[in-house]
């Protein structure tokens, strides 16, 4: 939410949009960097690891604590997710989960702060004028964030893929199905590997895709002038619903996923 | 859409906490969580136990209560009978007691009598002749009536 840009009298309004969907950047071509999106979802990744780790420290197995209850309260959800989903055994995939739960719930959660409120509180530590101050504070919305999370979850799914059935148990998976002829095995690989390619690309776009839209939708908002706040209210209750849901669902697939790599046809 | 070097950076951010969770934080939390799972599974068979070793004591408490209470009853009657018999043992003993002193005192008062008359007779036989000496103002050969005076003690 925000209220009226204050910098909107210098910038139309397509302008204002642009300007809040641009990075703040440093580096050249590829190796440019998005430091507000690296800065903001590795703090919430380290509150998150800071918070847990100190819960974990001080965890009791008798009478928990109120904030130990909290924590185990998320903990068990994903557990109870894991285990209704997959079956095997794997310490790293409750973990994961957890860590994808929580980590995306927190960046998608910063679709709540103001998209004015970051810009105005550097420009007044800073003295800069709002309109030359870069700051997309959703880590989620930038592509690159979700493809990350997307390929690493990627490349757990092809190595457990070939560590449970080995490199030609993979292969086979890959052309012996849905055609059982061999001479239909290359139209199997292209649909298999359409298959599978589009599992990262999927869960990384969906994310961004809906979060990128809710940004979006916030600034659109904040353009229209004095009626904006109630209708800022609207949609931030609606994200209410929008972003643990999204980061529930990254999640559950992210499990599935890894159980389907386990899965032995 | 740009991708850039975000992305690689954003991937080894992702790995390294991925790491330290599975390393740091899930394992003491699920633990700990498991652990006061088979607390409270182990509190509730406890307590099954418990209840089932509380009814057993229950009716154990009660048999023995009925056991006590029988007891009780037959002890209480051995007393009463043991009590009427001692109170009909004293109850004898006296009357014997009293049958014993009343004839000792029979047979004293007879003693005494006896020996009051014994006393009485001579006296009288003294007397008689005392009298009888008075009477005839002479002397009378006292060996030579004794036996009429002995006739005369006799008959009283």
């Amino acid at each position: 939410m925000s209220s009226t840009a204050v910098a909107s009298e210098a910038l139309t309004s397509q302008e204002y949009i642009k300007h809040h969907l641009t990075n703040l950047t440093t580096g050249e071509g590829f190796w440019t960097w998005h430091l507000d999106t690296l800065g903001w979802s590795v703090f919430l990744g380290l509150v998150f690891l800071f918070v847990f780790r100190r819960v974990a420290k001080n965890a009791t197995s008798g009478v928990p604590g109120k904030l130990q209850c909290a924590i185990e309260l998320i903990v068990e959800f994903v557990d109870d997710s894991v285990k209704s989903t997959f079956h095997g055994t794997n310490p790293l995939i409750a973990p994961l989960a957890l860590t994808v739960f929580v980590w995306v719930l927190l960046m998608n959660a910063m679709d709540w702060v103001p998209v004015d409120l970051l810009p105005w509180i550097i420009s007044m530590v800073s003295g800069h004028e709002m309109s030359h101050i870069y700051m997309k504070a959703v880590p989620t919305t930038d592509p690159n964030m979700t493809f990350a999370l997307a390929i690493g979850v990627f490349i757990l799914t092809i190595y457990y893929s070939i560590k449970v059935k080995g490199v030609g148990g993979f292969i086979k998976e890959l052309t012996t199905q849905p055609f059982g002829h061999w001479s239909l095995y290359p139209v199997n690989f292209i649909l298999e590997m359409v298959t599978l390619l589009a599992r990262p690309l999927s869960l990384a776009l969906r994310l961004f895709g809906n979060l990128y839209a809710g940004e979006l939708i916030f600034l659109l908002i904040a353009t229209i002038g004095l009626f904006q706040l109630p209708i800022h209210f609207l949609w931030a209750a609606f994200h209410l619903l929008i972003i643990p849901l999204q980061a529930f669902i990254f999640m559950m697939l992210t499990i599935v996923y890894l159980s389907l790599a386990h899965e032995d046809h | 859409m740009n991708i850039n070097a975000t992305l690689i950076g954003e991937l080894i951010a992702f790995v390294v906490f991925v790491m330290f969770c599975m390393k740091y934080v899930w394992p003491p939390i699920v633990g700990a969580i498991e652990a006061r799972q088979k607390e409270i599974a182990d509190g509730l068979a406890a307590s099954d136990r418990a209840a089932k070793d509380l009814e057993l004591a229950q009716e154990k408490a009660t048999a023995q209560l009925k056991e006590a209470k029988a007891q009780a009853a037959s002890i209480v009657d051995a007393a009463k009978k043991h009590e009427a018999k001692i109170v009909e043992e004293a109850a004898g003993k006296a009357q014997a007691e009293k049958e014993k002193i009343l004839a000792s005192g029979h047979t004293e008062i007879e003693t005494e009598r006896n020996r009051a008359k014994e006393e009485l007779r001579q006296q009288v036989a003294i007397l008689a002749v005392a009298g009888a000496e008075k009477i005839l103002e002479r002397s009378i050969d006292a060996a030579a009536h004794s036996d009429i005076l002995d006739k005369l003690v006799a008959e009283l």
